[in-house]
Parts: C-alpha cells; structure tokens; sequence
C-alpha cells in the first residue's frame, strides 16, 4: 500500500513525537489523504477513549489528608519541647562532632549520605526478613538463582561457591536503592541470616568507602566494597568475622 | 525547608499518582499503601533530587519501582514477556474497525475492561502517555527503558488494546 510508510508512523505524528519538519510533511500529507485521515482520525478517538477511561479512580479526601499529614513539615514546637529539642541537638552534637572526628575530614554532606545508604540497607534487609516470604527465588543454588537475575536488573555478578563453607544460599530477591535495581539475596550461618546487596556503583549516588567499617549506628555488622564496578554490601546480625568471610567469598569470586 | 518545597511540588501529582498505582494495582487499599510509601520514599530520597530534572517523572519513577517490588507487582510482571514478542500480527484491512464501532458507541467501560485485560507492562505505557500525557522522553525515564523501547511497547500496547477490544465487539 502506498501509504504503508506514512501509517508505521502515524501514532508517532499523534503523539507529537516527531521532528518538526516531519510533522509538517506529516500534516500535509494526511490532509490530502483520505486513508490516512480516516485512520488518524481513529487513533485519536482511541487515544481519547483511553484518556477518558484511564481518569477512573479518585481518592477520598480522608486519604489526600493522610499524605498531607505525613508529609507536612511539623509546626512550631511548645517552649518546653523546644527546650528538650536543644538538649537533645546539644547532645545529638557533641555526638556528631566526635563521630566526624572519628570518620576523619570526611565532609557532613558526604557523611549523610553514607549514612542515608547504610540506613537504607539496614532497613530492606529488615523488611526482607520480616516478610512472610523474604526471597522469590527460593534455591540453595547458585546455578538457579543467577539465572534468575538475568533480564531483570542491568548487570550481571557473579555468586560465590559454598562448599567447604558453613554459609549456605537460600535464595535472592529483586530490590531498589535510591531508584537503582539491584540483587538481593540471603544466606544462612549458623541460624542467622546475611543479606547480600549488589548494585552498580555508578548508579548510586552517596559516595561510598572502598571498604568500610561496620557503621556503629547500626545494630549489625556490615562490610561494603567496590569490584568490578559493582557496589556490595553485606549486613547481617552474625558476628563480623562471619560477615568479613562471606564478604571474601564474594570478593574471590568476582 | 526542604519539606516545604517537596509539599509544593508532590501534592499536585497526589491525585494521578494515586489514579496509575490503582491501575497498577487493581486495588484500591494497594494503592493507598503504594502512593503513602511512594510519598514517604520521595522525602527521604529528595536532598538526592536534582532541580533542574523532572520532579513527574522522578516520583512515578519511585511509584513504579515500589510497586515492582512488591508482591502484587513481582506478580504482575513474572510473566509479562515485555519485548520479546516477534512480528506484530497483521490485522486485515477493514472499512470500520472494531474499535471506530466501539468508540462511536462511547462505552468507555469497554475501554477500562480492555484496559485491565492488558499487562502491567502495556498498561503503565499507555496510560503514562495517553492520560498522563508524558512525552516519550519522559516515560523512559520513569520506565528506565530507552526511547526506542517505549515506542515499540506503545505500539505493542495499543495493538493489544485493540485485539482485547475485538470479543467485546463480536458480544455486542
């Protein structure tokens, strides 16, 4: 058909999508073709129906509060509370400036953010474990479970072997940190359980330590490094030579 | 404060962000659950926006990837071959096609079963570009696919929206 080029494009030329001399050349043509206009003008009757159908749910305004509420920045504060307030920033202060003193000169900004990402981390692993089904692929498998990744997150790492080891797999999830898809999975030592994280490194946005100590603010013990332009984390309640020697593991098997 | 600017920018997205996740989720107290984490996770994450970028298309982006990873959504998309499919099928060429008949009767209730009928994957494309009306640049973004991929699920998507039109066209 004469006009099978014009039509592969038309939803394009509908959307607005194409570049400006093509959609002149566009508008030209459907306006002297009655194919063409006959089913542009179908596409947009779709593309209208679908608008009109898709606007369906309206949330109630007990629900638009809610959000308002949770997001809304607190109001002042009574004198006594505020009074409590200073201590406790007094307080949160002297803890800061010996903890900064502690991390070296590392600027408060990037200090933040590291702390943002390990609280992060904490926090799925915790869910994870809190939920009735902490894993979707379930396998002590290594040969099972990184197949499964594949397609669903944008690179591709390797799982350590386990024998000779007391580790044992017990299966991976997908999951996200700051908007970054990244592999999760679990293990098993001696009934605790250890997350292990693994994320591109470019796509994070805190500057992270090449290898860091177990952050004291948090109540496990957790080793992060870079390899190969992946970003790993390992947390978990075990001890930290357990965590240093699944952390190995994975290094020798990147 | 920065709590302040987040209000000002999120709340006039309340209303359609809460209108995609029931899409998404097929599930009014799912989606109540997804936009609340949606908005809790984009405070926390907002000192990491950039200004200068797409505050729309940053936060369906936290919308769509909380609702990836949840169970409903793990779900929804295990099974979903995105764009794997071959050769679109070639559709005879008719005077009045089952959607012009359809769309002249105005039953907009056809189009929202249609609608539901389809994948996640095709759903979210085209109610990002027909209702939310995002540019192609913009649901790459919030979808993480390139430019081309949304092209070619948009077009998948409205194909398949017009095939599961077809048996309501024979009922009627």
């Amino acid at each position: 058909m004469v006009c099978e080029s014009w039509k592969a494009k038309l939803d394009t030329y509908l959307d607005g999508e194409l570049p400006e001399q093509e959609m002149r050349t566009f508008d030209a043509h459907v306006r002297g073709c009655p194919s063409c206009s006959a089913d542009a003008l179908t596409r947009v009757q779709m593309k209208r129906a679908i608008q009109v159908a898709g606007k369906r749910f309206v949330p109630t305004t007990d629900f638009r509060r809610r959000i308002e509420l949770s997001i809304t920045p607190k109001p002042q504060r009574s004198f006594r509370l505020g009074w409590m307030l200073a201590s406790a920033t007094a307080v949160i202060l002297v803890v800061g400036a010996t903890t900064s003193t502690y991390m070296g000169n590392r600027s408060g900004r990037d200090q933040a953010s590291r702390d943002h990402v390990y609280s992060e981390i904490a926090d799925l692993h915790v869910t994870t474990l809190a939920s009735s089904s902490p894993v979707d692929v379930i396998s002590t498998d290594r040969h099972t479970v990184k197949p499964w990744f594949q397609g669903k997150i944008p690179f591709a790492f390797n799982l350590p072997e386990l024998q000779n080891s007391e580790f044992s797999l017990l299966g991976g999830r997908m999951t996200y940190l700051d908007q970054t898809p990244g592999a999760h999975l679990i293990y098993d030592v001696r009934k605790h359980h250890i997350s292990v994280f693994v994320f591109q490194e470019r796509s994070l946005s805190a500057r992270l330590d090449e290898t860091s100590l177990s952050p004291k603010q948090l109540p496990f013990n957790m080793e992060t490094w870079t390899q190969g332009g992946l970003r790993y984390f390992v947390i978990g309640d075990a001890s930290a030579a357990d965590i240093d020697s699944l952390a190995k593991l994975f290094k020798a098997a990147s | 404060m920065p709590s302040a600017a987040f209000e000002q920018l999120a709340m006039p997205h309340f209303e359609r962000l809460y209108n995609f996740a029931c899409w998404l989720t097929q599930d009014r107290q799912e989606a109540e659950d997804l936009v609340q984490e949606t908005y809790v996770k984009a405070l926390k994450g907002f000192p990491s926006f950039q200004p200068d970028t797409n505050f729309r298309a940053w936060i369906y982006k936290i919308l769509r990837n909380t609702f990836l990873t949840s169970r409903t959504g793990l779900k929804a998309t295990a099974t979903v071959p995105l764009d794997l499919e071959g050769e679109e099928e070639i559709l005879p060429a008719v005077k009045e096609t089952p959607e012009s008949i359809l769309l002249q009767r105005s039953d907009g209730q056809l189009v929202q079963q249609a609608l539901e009928q389809l994948p996640v994957a095709y759903r979210e494309v085209l109610l990002l570009c027909e209702v939310e009306e995002m540019s192609y640049q913009e649901i790459a973004v919030t979808l993480a696919i390139p430019m081309g991929t949304v092209m070619s699920r948009l077009s998948r998507a409205r194909k398949a929206l017009r095939n599961g039109l077809r048996p309501q066209f024979k009922k009627g």
